[in-house]
């Protein structure tokens, strides 16, 4: 926990859960969230523009289909030594198409994902990350089928 | 795509504004009325281009700091079977189909995101009694190294 969960509200949390299933290309798509939730629009708004500015959200409005626009991505994993994730990751993270990159527990322990506009970009990305870390020990794991992309977490339930 | 599209997108996916009649500012960002933006927002979430109108989370911030990458090594015959009962679960966030490689035999993959670790390892374990597969791996994250939103056309560097 951060200790910012403990000061979501309940109708922080209400309100959360509804805009993660989603709001409608409207004139008034935040009035339509506040009816659902019986409050004001202005509540509505005022309380995402605070959630906003304190990164409980990420991002609001459309999420796009990169696919559907021509991007591709990729998983990769990485062997890296302890001692050199800081350096690598300073390497990995410079290149603005790299949109996750984790730490996992595994002998594969730097995890990220490419998201560029095509193959020969993500491979020359690769390329650049193996000639500027000396690290050549590295899985690209293409996607090859989307089963299900849809994040939503369960704020309302048991806690 | 035309440059209006492009930036269309880039509106709405990365200003899209928190007021009462959003729609209307980004017209007057491009020089359309509401009307033509909401019919054009209709438009790509009939194409697909738009999955929803929605909002993303940081999960560590809303208390899901349990991270898991669960691998799954499945039949071939039985991947598209298998793949559609994982993505139905809930608590599956991600579902996808990846590329094997001669020592990586893992070929799909789903992400589950809870509060506890203790949580994930039990959906793990209910994913692969409702599958029928035993052959499965869970990476939990220790270290977020890196989270941005996509960019989409910006200019390809060099």
């Amino acid at each position: 926990m951060t200790g910012l969960e403990k000061e979501l509200t309940e109708a922080d949390r209400q309100l959360l859960s509804a805009m993660q299933q989603g709001f409608a290309p409207v004139l008034r798509p935040f009035q339509e969230i506040a009816e659902r939730l019986g409050v004001t629009e202005e509540k509505v708004i005022a309380d995402l523009r605070r959630l906003k500015e304190k990164g409980i959200i990420r991002r609001l409005g459309a999420i796009i289909d990169s696919r559907k626009i021509g991007y591709t991505g990729t998983l990769c994993a990485m062997q890296v030594p302890a001692e050199r994730i800081p350096e690598v990751a300073g390497v990995i993270n410079a290149f603005p198409e790299i949109t996750h990159n984790y730490v996992r527990e595994h002998e594969y322990n730097i995890w990220f994902t490419i998201l560029a506009p095509s193959t020969a970009r993500i491979d020359k990305i690769l390329k650049r990350i193996q000639e500027q870390t000396g690290i050549t020990n590295m899985l690209n794991l293409s996607a090859t089928r989307i089963f299900k992309i849809r994040v939503n977490f369960d704020l309302e339930g048991e806690r | 795509m035309t440059e209006l599209e492009q930036r269309l997108i880039m509106e709405l996916g990365d200003n899209f504004p928190i007021d009462s009649r959003p729609f209307a500012v980004i017209g007057q960002r491009l020089g359309m009325t509401e009307e033509e933006v909401i019919a054009r927002v209709k438009e790509f979430i009939d194409r697909g281009v738009i999955r929803r109108l929605s909002v993303a989370l940081r999960q560590q911030h809303v208390g899901f700091t349990a991270n898991a990458m669960v691998m799954w090594q499945v039949p071939a015959e039985r991947l598209a079977e298998i793949g559609r009962t994982l993505a139905s679960f809930p608590e599956v966030t991600h579902c996808y189909e990846r590329e094997t490689l001669p020592d990586w035999p893992y070929n799909l993959y789903t992400m589950v995101h809870r509060p506890r670790r203790e949580e994930c390892l039990a959906i793990a374990e209910r994913l692969s009694r409702a599958v029928g597969v035993g052959e499965y791996k869970v990476l939990f994250s220790k270290q977020e190294l890196k989270r941005s939103n996509p960019q989409y056309f910006s200019e390809e560097r060099e």
